[in-house]
């Protein structure tokens, strides 16, 4: 008797989640209608992409040049154009020191107050994290006067703590994997 | 006829505004037909239209008049009668004025007036009627863009069609025609009121017609369109591009001279536009205008037309620098397109005036100014920019003004030539007292540069007059006043030319007045024939200048480049007028005693080269070192030297290049680093040069060579070549080679013959029989190895030149001596000269299994030769050993009394037979099974060391341990040569015998014989070796046959690239069983057999990733891990971490691409479980 009331309680909580998601789905959607922070974005011309040389080099380290290659194509969570078509990221915003094992990443909101800032780092962060060796010290930090809050921006992007916590929620990982994984563009 | 309510419902289709496009073309094509089958005739058509031509709805009326048009247009080939045209004209006509329906009225005029006259054509009146009524009703420019089409077309075909007809409007029709292509815009349309003014000019031609009152009204119009320009920035939007437009206005404008007082000043203004295309265009139109007004009318604006060209060329000319042409052309200045359209102008104008424009630029102040003043500008690097510029326009302006007609020609020369000479120091008057004549003329100090550079000017453009095709028949230049001048002085101008190239003033390499000196030498000599500016002896010591600088100043490249170009020019020269040049006067006196006739080929030019006393001495130099070698002139040499020769027609030149280059090549120092670029070069030319494809692959080149070469040697016995310029042999051999593979089998017989008796009378020989003497006491060995080192230079090449020879023949081709042949191969490959062991297996690959005809003793077939192989030389198989050949086996114990390092004769010998084996498994012989079996106890004969009589002197006893391993390593390595495909033998290009899937077989014989010698050693020496074998024969063997076996093969491949990662010297060999293991990785069947072994493969790979020597093996390593997570998930899961912690240090690589693939490998792992990557 019990297990089935289990059972049936699974069902509901099933049952729950594809209703949380319906209601998600509609929030999203009346965000995409609505409610968009920044809804005329400036979408600039994907550079082109530079052919790696196949002959070996001797110094062969790691470039700004790499690691733009990884983080280019993210894509924006509020537009289906990827960070470099919004200028949010260039070459130059890149800098790497390979004997001190860090790399910073300095990125420019399209707009002041936008929320989505913090979202945008932590796909940074997720990526740069499948991409480079767990040695490096990575730091994300938006473009000085780029952003309204840009202190606790830089703050709660750069807080161990406070990353690995924002990625438990559920809607945030999902929205951060569609970015990263994502084949719109 | 046909039922009226069939056709009834098409018109009411086509009317119906709602119907599609489809649909009404296919009702007017339903329609027509009727018609053209006369099933309906045009009178019911019309008949039952009607209420559609009249109605006063406008749609309906204009879509029914429409049809009616489209009709009569698909009836244009249909004979109709007069009645009906007239009706119908005067209804389109009239239906001209009815503006809403207006484009059926104008398609029906137009189908109509173009009717060919056998179907009946619109009479005049009705013609004129059509015109009146154009005139009187249509404005055209408030229509649209495809109406106005329409209008046009009709005025041009009325124009066109009926200029009777229309001539007689006279004023009304200029004017209406004004008015209708007033203020168009459109290209298309433009193309045709453009055309339609052309027509009327032509209607109208007279100086007091109606278009003479109109000509200023219509050029208003015309005149703004000029230069064209279009608003649309791309072109290819519009179907008519900008150069057809402005090219159809330059066309109307030059349509008639009435246009004359109004189109050029408008041009002349527009020059001095700031738009670089406004001037282009203005000069362009203004030569075209010129050539189409006459001279009449231009004569007014000479003055203001010369000073506008003077503007543009001389006092403000627009010209470029260009950097790479140095002096070559032109002082380095390169003429920008106003330049060039401003002296095309020029031209024009000069040839139309007929004198009087000719003397407005020789009278000119400016241009008079700069001539006298050039005393100020002597030596070159003096002269400022600016002041080089006008000087280059001057000569520019001057040789316009020569090349254009004898008559302006015959003027400059009177106005500026004796002052030039002045300048040069000549005097033209008295010819015979100038200083220079003499033989050794020095210029004194320096020579005015400008007069140099306007005298060669001069020399060009008027053998540019003289050459050009127009003046036939050739009038006596030597009669014109500037024949009679340049004849005076050409001599001493020739002196003074040839006193510029002198060494002490040609020191500076990059000489100014060296490369005019060589230009004015090249210009005097290339006049044609009868037209000579140079008498013979000064034509004589050109050239002698010339072959001189090119035998002598090798190391002056600068100037030695510029004879070479300039004899080239006059060698082609030559052989474009073979009888109209001196040479024919000159040649018969010299060769009547020719030195080696043999040697000379006919061709003109060069049969000049040769009698020159310079060139032979240089090729017949002997032993002698030659100026060429010296310096860097010699790479210069060749190539220009060949190209001048394989530039001429005659084949005989190209092997006369050959014999020189392969007389240089032996007979001179070539230790060179060019020499071995240079045969390349040589075979480049020779063998896959257009010259010989053209020819149908004629083998004369390629066996002149080869002879040629051979003849060297021969005659050559002092051989002084550095024995370390081995690239300079390897060239040579494949150049041999190459040549003997395009030979056919009675050439080869000739070169191997001739090939033989050089090497019967060389050293080779007594050193073959020294060394195969049997005498095996220990002094005389060591008197052999003294001699092996003496193996001389010269018999090294005659050795490895003749194995070329041997490599590249044909099976057919009947091999003289054959068995001695084959002895000396096996002497030679002992000795370890490997082309030798090549010889062999491509001979014994190519050998007639029989003989036919008569068998001489010395003649060999192959079972025989296999035979002698196996009896007579000094591999076999150990005493002692497993395997036993029987019939073959030899006394191994005196080759190990004769020589005191056996080892490593066993080392060359093992190498041989690898070569005889790959011949022999290539034709499929069964005698492969034997030297294979060899080779595998060679490699496993580690065990049996302890038995066998050691001999050695116990101080050599750590180093033959040493070498032993080095002949199970070439035994081992002995697999790879059987297997993979050589470039340098035993190949298609070589006439190989291949037999289909002999690799395959072959794999299929060793590898189980491997695999069991794997299971039965556990020595680590003889297991690594033969990991290496099955790594070789692996790596070759096509990818299907592996498949097939994959299972059994993976675990023996982990095996060996687990025993190989230790020797950083097998990294090729892990590389090519690495692609392998991917082979099998990514095909569908193999992927099972990898399943299998998951586990095992993935730790091996995983040791690859960290592989520290090479990169692509690292990479390909990561790659087969990522391909590896296709497999199926149970087999796969439990791997996951060990991969993604691998590649976590994968990440961290030094290399990019190995990253890039690790990110990539990550990715592919992590996804099989989840997109998390922790673990």
């Amino acid at each position: 008797m019990q297990r089935k009331n289990v059972i049936r309680f699974k069902g509901r909580l099933k049952t729950r989640g594809r209703e949380r998601e319906r209601d998600r789905d509609r929030d999203r959607e009346v965000e995409m209608t609505l409610g968009l922070i920044n809804a005329n974005p400036v979408v600039h011309a994907k550079k082109e992409r530079v052919a790696r040389t196949e002959e070996p080099h001797d110094d062969d380290a790691i470039d700004p040049l790499e690691i733009y290659e990884y983080v280019r194509d993210i894509r924006d969570p509020e537009h289906p154009y990827s960070l470099e078509q919004l200028s949010v990221l260039s070459e130059e915003s890149i800098t790497v020191d390979e004997k001190l094992g860090r790399i910073l990443i300095t990125f420019t909101p399209t707009i002041q107050h936008c929320s989505m800032a913090t979202v945008i780092g932590l796909c940074l962060r997720e990526k740069l994290k499948d991409c480079f060796h767990p040695h490096f010290k990575v730091d994300i930090k938006v473009a000085p006067g780029s952003h309204a809050d840009e202190e606790s921006v830089n703050k709660q992007l750069n807080d161990k703590e406070r990353v690995a916590a924002a990625l438990e929620i559920p809607n945030l990982r999902q929205l951060v994997d569609e970015c990263l994984y994502s084949s719109e563009l | 006829m046909a039922d009226p309510t069939q056709w009834v419902k098409h018109v009411e289709l086509y009317v119906n505004s709602s119907s599609t496009a489809a649909q009404q073309a296919a009702s007017v094509d339903a329609i027509a037909n009727l018609l053209k089958n006369d099933l309906l005739t045009l009178e019911a058509l019309v008949r039952e239209m009607e209420m559609y031509l009249t109605t006063t709805d406008s749609t309906i009326r204009s879509r029914g008049i429409l049809l009616l048009a489209e009709l009569l247009t698909q009836l244009k080939s249909k004979r109709l009668n007069d009645a009906s045209i007239e009706s119908l004209i005067g209804f389109f006509t009239e239906r001209l004025a009815d503006w809403k329906a207006l484009r059926g009225a104008i398609v029906g005029c137009l189908s109509l007036l173009r009717r060919k006259s056998h179907v009946g054509v619109v009479a005049d009146d009705k013609v004129k009627a059509v015109v009146q009524s154009y005139l009187q009703n249509l404005q055209v420019q408030s229509l649209g863009q495809h109406d106005r089409k329409l209008c046009f077309h009709l005025m041009e075909c009325l124009l066109d069609r009926y200029p009777a007809a229309v001539r007689d409007l006279g004023d009304n029709l200029i004017y209406g025609i004004c008015e209708a292509i007033d203020g168009e815009r459109d290209p298309q349309c433009l193309m045709l009121s453009f055309r339609i003014v052309q027509i009327l000019a032509g209607l109208f031609p007279g100086p007091s017609g109606p278009l003479a009152d109109f000509a200023g009204d219509l050029f208003g119009i015309l005149g703004c369109y000029f230069p064209i320009h279009f608003t649309h920035p791309k072109e290819e939007d519009v179907d008519v591009k900008r150069g057809e437009l402005s090219r159809a206005l330059m066309l109307t404008y030059a349509s008639t001279p009435l246009f004359a007082p109004f189109s050029i000043p408008l041009l002349l203004e527009k020059l001095s536009s700031s738009l670089p295309l406004t001037k282009v265009e203005s000069f362009k139109y203004l030569s075209y205008c010129t050539s189409k007004y006459g001279v009449e009318r231009m004569a007014e604006h000479f003055k203001t037309l010369w000073s506008s060209v003077k503007d543009a060329t001389y006092v403000s000319p627009e010209t470029n620098l260009s950097t790479e042409a140095g002096f070559m052309s032109e002082m380095g200045f390169q003429d920008s397109d106003i330049m060039k359209q401003a002296f095309v102008l020029l031209q024009e104008l000069v040839q139309q005036s007929n004198g009087s424009f000719i003397s407005l630029i020789l009278e000119d102040e400016d241009i008079k100014i700069f001539m006298n003043s050039l005393n100020q500008y002597e030596d070159f690097d003096n002269i400022p920019i600016d002041i080089r510029q006008r000087l280059h326009a001057v000569g520019r302006i001057i040789s316009v003004c020569i090349n254009t007609s004898i008559a302006s020609c015959n003027k400059v020369f009177e106005s500026f030539f004796p002052l030039l000479m002045t300048y040069l120091g000549l005097s033209v008057a008295k010819p015979h007292e100038n200083s220079c004549l003499a033989e050794d003329y020095n210029p004194p100090g320096r020579l005015n540069f400008g007069a140099l550079y306007l005298c060669v000017e001069v020399l060009s453009a008027c053998r540019y007059l003289v050459g050009s095709d127009e003046l036939t028949p050739i009038p006596d230049f030597a009669n014109q006043t500037w024949g009679v001048m340049l004849h005076n002085v050409s001599k001493s101008l020739a002196m003074v030319f040839i006193s510029l190239l002198r060494s002490n003033v040609a020191e500076n390499s990059q000489n100014a007045y060296v490369c005019y000196g060589v230009k004015g030498l090249q210009n005097l000599a290339t006049f044609p024939g009868s037209l000579l500016a140079v008498s013979k002896s000064t034509y004589d010591s050109i050239l002698l200048k010339l072959m001189s600088v090119v035998t002598s100043d090798i190391n002056k490249t600068f100037l030695w480049t510029l004879a070479m170009n300039a004899l080239v020019e006059i060698g082609s020269f030559l052989d474009k007028y073979p009888n109209n040049t001196p040479w024919s006067q000159i040649r018969h006196p010299r060769q009547s005693t020719p030195r080696r006739p043999s040697l000379y080929p006919t061709g003109p030019f060069f049969g000049y080269c040769c009698s020159c006393p310079r060139l032979p001495n240089f090729i017949d130099t002997g032993n002698k070192r030659h100026p060429y070698v010296d310096g860097g002139g010699y790479d210069l040499y060749y190539p220009n030297l060949i190209n001048l020769n394989l530039g001429s027609s005659k084949s005989l030149n190209v092997t006369f290049s050959c014999q020189l280059f392969c007389k240089s090549l032996l007979l001179e120092d070539p230790s060179l680093p060019a020499t071995a670029g240079e045969i390349q070069l040589i075979q480049k030319h020779l063998f896959h040069g257009p010259r010989f494809h053209k020819s149908g692959g004629s083998e004369e080149i390629p066996l002149n060579f080869a002879l040629s070469i051979w003849d060297k040697i021969e005659n050559n016995r002092s051989f002084n070549l550095d024995s370390l310029e081995n690239e300079l042999l390897d060239a040579t051999m494949m150049a041999m080679k190459q040549a003997v593979g395009s030979c056919s089998e009675g050439s080869q017989e000739k070169i191997i013959n001739k090939a033989l008796g050089v090497l019967l009378s060389s050293n080779c020989l007594q050193w073959m029989e020294s060394i195969s003497g049997n005498t095996p006491s220990e002094a005389e060995g060591l008197q052999q190895i003294h001699k092996l080192d003496s193996f001389a230079i010269r018999d090294e090449w005659i050795t490895s030149l003749f194995a070329s020879i041997v490599i590249a023949l044909r099976p057919q081709t009947y091999i003289q001596n054959g068995k001695f042949i084959l002895q000396f191969f096996i002497t030679t490959l002992l000795n370890g000269h490997v082309p030798s062991a090549q010889a062999l297996g491509s001979l014994v690959n190519k050998l007639p299994l029989k003989i036919t005809g008569t068998p001489l003793s010395k003649n060999l077939c192959l079972d025989e030769a296999v035979d002698m192989i196996f009896h007579s030389c000094i591999w076999t198989s150990y005493n002692g050993s497993t395997y036993e050949r029987g019939s073959s086996e030899i006394d191994l114990s005196s080759l190990r009394l004769c020589s005191l390092s056996p080892e490593s004769d066993k080392i060359h010998a093992t190498i041989g037979l690898a070569w005889i084996g790959k011949g022999l498994l290539m034709r499929g012989h069964e005698k492969v099974k034997d030297i294979t079996m060899t080779l595998l106890n060679c490699m496993i004969s580690d065990g049996d060391r302890g038995s066998l009589p050691n001999s050695k002197h116990p101080s050599l006893v750590c180093n033959d341990e040493d070498l032993h391993h080095q002949l199970m390593k070439s035994a081992a390595d002995a697999f790879h040569i059987i297997m993979s495909d050589s470039e340098s033998c035993l190949n298609k290009r070589y006439h190989a015998t291949i037999r289909p899937l002999y690799k395959q077989r072959f794999s299929n014989t060793v590898m189980p014989i491997l695999s069991t010698l794997m299971l039965k050693y556990d020595s680590p020496s003889i297991r690594s070796m033969l990991c290496r074998a099955i790594a070789y024969v692996v790596s070759d063997t096509p990818l299907t046959a592996i498949l097939s076996e994959a299972k059994k093969l993976i675990p023996l491949l982990l095996d060996c690239l687990s025993m190989m990662v230790e020797d950083i010297m097998n990294k090729e060999i892990i590389y090519s069983v690495l692609l392998v293991i991917s082979g099998i990785l990514v095909d569908k069947n193999g992927q099972d057999a990898v399943a299998e072994n998951a586990h095992s493969i993935v730790n091996q790979l995983i040791e690859l990733t960290t592989y520290p020597h090479m990169m692509v093996i690292r990479e390909t390593a990561v790659q087969c891990l990522a391909a590896i997570s296709e497999l199926p998930y149970t087999r796969i899961y439990p791997l996951r971490t060990l991969v993604l912690r691998a590649m976590l240090k994968a990440l961290d690589d030094p290399k990019w691409v190995v990253r890039q693939e690790a990110v990539r490998c990550r990715q592919a792992w992590a996804s099989i479980a989840s997109r998390s990557l922790h673990f």
